[in-house]
């Protein structure tokens, strides 16, 4: 029998199994994807809100401050790329100026520092914002994170710590069984005594396997443009609109890899794996971005992407044990600002809930970083050419666009955390993610997939089950 | 590792190697080719068809046979290269840095550079396809790269988005292999492929071309399942009513190539157009000793055409080097005007140039009955008349330097202009 088990391995998932490495604990994670932070911690704004915006009082609004402020250090511990770019939330017109004041006043009661901006010192750091702009509302603790990594990276940490991980594994029922509960995957069967649902858009589901529950997950999609890394500094901050009741408004930010990110929309769909992007609504997204920066060069466009928000009846973070049975907890309905939200989630969920069940004693040996992954091309000359000469796979490229060697790639294969597929390896290395969009990388992946895991390169999987890039060998 | 050469050429392709023999045969000895891939010959490696060599040749040969006359050629000369080699950036000192297994990290310290890095495909996610984004959906390309270079075949029900050559090849290609390929669908009224192209990889498998089509949707969670093509308005938007769907697992992308132009962009070079450098009449771009040629440069029809434009760049560099190729103050800007896509070169230093300059450039739709207007300062200075011409083909025309009556500066406007009606 596991102490715990955590059902999903997204940002909430990877988060609470790193926090309970830090105890002694067996403790397993069941996801059904093929890959950590698969679906909603994947597609999303990247952003480390700073926790002006969420009404006072909420757990949205609670763990939103908690969580940035744990993110440099856990961004340094993790090795995961995290910039304080700061964010400003723009006003296009003079009536908009008393919202930012009232926001303002919001974030001093939610612990956040901000500050108000007129056109010119706006514009003066924001050069292309439009010239309509009539002040903004400084927000400095707000910062751009790699979602990536950054799940990837916690799980990694959580495994080497202890933790047990199983991809590809779907919960199919949780039956309640003396001294805790019995979980059915389409793979096998386990006991724990501690559940912990963090199946994201799935939460419903999950929760609904052991009693009935009063709430819903509602899949708000939102989509994207992601822009080349054209021009370093075309925005310097993450620039928002004024929010309203459809959340943050479409942003314009750059990246932790200079690319740059416009959007979401939001819009609920019916299916929770309707991740189409749609022309018209994307259309709409560029028209009001460009209110805000009129000369968005969208023919640097590579990609659009489209994110599911698990969007809760209850307008605020589920975060509770189950009503009869205080050993089933429901971290649910983590919407934005989830992923900053994520590991002062974690550590409320572990220290206050799960420790009301299970006795928590801390480990003595817990290490808290992983290893090192290092990337020549952010290197000076003098230290690359050192490095490489005794790295020699580090000198093979892969990746022509975002400079991704042999060593890299093997380095990722080489981890504790699982990488599986030609996606788990773009997430992991940004193979991939330039403007060939793989075009001249994807087969070298591939074929270092294959012979990693000693498989038929017709095996290699690009996401999901089913997604395989070759279909049989030529004549 | 520090090293010093004279010339310095990144990729070593049709390009990169033609301009090498050519920078040789003009007396630069102290050459290195930098090539990113394994062996020499760049994308023509995977360019097992034939229809290469028949302007520089005179004989039809494979894009693999065609290469090898252009690296038998080059190895006569002694031309040092790199393989498996990628360059990471040059400096405003023009050393060029770049990585591999055996060496480490090598600075090249160079006179002369030539940018010969081709062109890389449009992708969908350059176009956002509507829709799903699942396996399956590759470009052209890359599919033959699996196929011809791997020996893996991607797909068995095959759509292509795209008339362009590349995606015409692999139709047939995949016919052969035993795929059904249900269709090919163009933007545009008319095809981007060469003719030869359409008739020979489809018209002689049955395979139907729609044009002013496009793929209004794409479906799969996981892997490609079916598509929907429409067809499209006079603002290339999907038509309601006209959606007709294909059940299919391969959606082959053959929607355009873009110079692969980085290294130039990151020095902050000027570029034009075609989205490749801004060059002169000697492939010269606005940094003294860096000259740019190939499909990095602007996207060739032919790549026998290629090889012409690098032979003048490697001629170019060498003449640099030999220090008789100075800037000149006075320069005439080369402009497209109506109908015209881009030119190559986009100005022209007219005291350097030979008698006669090789004026590139691309239509932006075909047109029946027409004259191609050299504008010059304002005066026609020639006019050629096309019973046709089409955006698949690039043109070229030798500009006789008299015809600038000794003018060294000003605007040549090049220009589509329909036939009087008398």
């Amino acid at each position: 029998m596991f102490d715990i088990i955590i059902i999903g391995a997204g940002a909430i998932g990877s988060f609470l199994a790193r926090t309970l490495s830090q105890y002694e604990s067996n403790v397993l994670v069941l996801e059904k994807e093929n890959d950590v932070g698969n679906v909603t911690s994947m597609a999303n704004s990247a952003i480390v809100h700073s926790g002006y915006d969420p009404v006072p009082g909420t757990k949205k609004a609670r763990f939103n401050v908690e969580g940035n402020r744990m993110f440099p250090e856990i961004c340094e511990e993790l090795d995961v790329s995290f910039r304080q770019i700061g964010s400003l939330t723009v006003a296009i017109e003079e009536k908009q100026l008393s919202v930012l004041k009232e926001l303002a006043e919001r974030g001093k009661k939610n612990g956040v520092p901000t500050k108000m901006l007129t056109a010119e010192e706006v514009l003066a750091m924001e050069p292309n914002i439009t010239k309509d702009v009539k002040g903004a509302l400084l927000c400095p603790t707000a910062g751009i994170v790699n979602p990536f990594t950054l799940t990837a990276h916690a799980m990694e940490n959580a495994i080497d710590n202890g933790v047990k991980l199983h991809l590809g594994e779907a919960v199919k029922a949780i039956k309640k069984i003396n001294g805790g509960f019995q979980v059915d995957t389409d793979v096998a069967t386990y006991e724990a005594k501690v559940v912990i649902n963090a199946a994201g858009l799935y939460s419903e589901e999950i929760a609904k396997m052991v009693e009935p529950i009063s709430w819903k997950i509602n899949p708000r999609k939102g989509e994207y443009y992601v822009l080349d890394h054209f021009r370093p500094g075309f925005v310097n901050h993450v620039l928002f609109p004024l929010p309203s009741e459809k959340g943050k408004g479409i942003l314009v930010t750059s990246t932790t890899s200079d690319n740059y990110l416009v959007g979401p929309s939001s819009e609920f769909v019916d299916e929770k794996d309707d991740f189409s992007t749609d022309p018209l609504t994307l259309k709409d997204v560029r028209a009001q971005a460009s209110l805000m920066v009129p000369n968005i060069p969208f023919p640097e466009q590579i990609r659009v992407f489209s994110g599911l928000r698990a969007t809760p009846s209850t307008h605020d973070f589920i975060i509770e044990p189950a009503k009869k049975n205080p050993n089933f907890i429901n971290v649910a309905g983590i919407e934005s600002p989830g992923l900053v939200s994520s590991p002062a989630i974690a550590k409320y969920v572990v220290e206050e809930l799960v420790s009301a069940v299970f006795p928590l004693k801390k480990k003595a040996n817990w290490n808290p970083s992983v290893r090192k992954y290092i990337k020549p091309s952010e290197m000076k000359d003098e230290e690359r050419e050192a490095f490489v000469k005794a790295h020699p796979e580090y000198g093979e490229m892969v990746c022509n666009c975002e400079q991704v060697s042999v060593g890299e790639i093997k380095d990722v294969l080489s981890r504790s955390l699982p990488c599986l597929t030609i996606k788990a390896v773009k997430k992991r290395t940004r193979a991939g993610f330039g403007k060939c969009q793989g075009g001249f990388c994807q087969p070298k992946v591939l074929m270092l997939l294959a012979e990693h895991y000693g498989i038929s390169p017709l095996e290699i999987l690009y996401d999901k089950e089913g997604s395989n890039i070759l279909l049989k060998e030529s004549k | 590792m520090v090293i010093e050469k004279d010339l310095v050429i990144i990729g070593g392709g049709s390009a990169g190697l033609a301009a090498a023999n050519a920078a040789y045969d003009s007396g630069v000895k102290s050459i290195l080719i930098v090539e990113k891939g394994p062996f020499l010959g760049g994308i023509l490696n995977q360019c097992i068809h034939n229809g290469f060599g028949l302007h520089e040749f005179k004989e039809e040969l494979t894009g693999t046979e065609f290469f090898t006359r252009l690296t038998v050629e080059s190895e006569k000369r002694g031309i040092e290269y790199r393989l498996n080699s990628f360059v990471t950036k040059i400096g405003e000192d023009k050393s060029v840095y770049y990585t591999n297994k055996e060496e480490g990290y090598v600075r090249v310290k160079a006179k002369a550079i030539i940018m010969s890095a081709g062109c890389y495909e449009r992708n969908a996610g350059a176009i956002g396809i509507p829709g799903d984004r699942p396996a399956g959906v590759i470009t052209a390309g890359q599919a033959q790269l699996y196929m011809n270079e791997y020996g893996y075949l991607v797909g068995k029900k095959v759509f292509i988005l795209g008339s362009g050559d590349i995606g015409l090849i692999m139709a047939r290609r995949m016919s052969l292999e035993g795929a059904k390929v249900l269709g090919v669908a163009e933007i545009m009224p008319y095809s981007n492929g060469l003719n030869r192209n359409i008739v020979q990889c489809l018209e002689d498998y049955g395979i139907p071309l729609y044009l002013h089509h496009t793929v209004s949707h794409v479906w799969g969670k996981s892997h490609l399942e079916k598509i929907e093509i429409s067809e499209v308005n006079d603002a290339l938007q999907p038509i309601k009513g006209t959606e007709q769907v294909f059940e299919c697992d391969t959606l082959l992308l053959s929607i355009g190539l873009i110079p692969y132009n980085n290294l130039l962009n990151q020095l902050g070079l000027p570029t034009s157009r075609s989205r490749g450098a801004w060059v002169n009449e000697h492939m010269e771009t606005k940094m003294d000793g860096v000259f740019s040629c190939g499909n990095v440069l602007h996207v060739h029809d032919l790549a026998d055409n290629v090889v012409a434009e690098a032979k003048v760049a490697g001629k170019a560099a060498a003449l640099y080097l030999q220090n008789k190729l100075p800037r000149h103050e006075e320069l005439i800007l080369v402009e497209p005007g109506d109908g015209v896509g881009y030119t190559v070169p986009c100005e022209i230093d007219l005291e350097n140039a030979e008698e006669k300059i090789p004026v590139k450039f691309r239509v932006r739709k075909p047109t029946k009955e027409c004259y191609i207007t050299y504008t010059f300062n304002g005066e026609v200075i020639k006019k050629i008349y096309k019973q046709t011409i089409i955006p698949s083909e690039m043109e070229i025309d030798p500009i006789p330097k008299d015809l600038f009556k000794g003018e060294k500066s000003g605007k040549l406007v090049v220009s589509l202009t329909p036939k009087e009606v008398k």
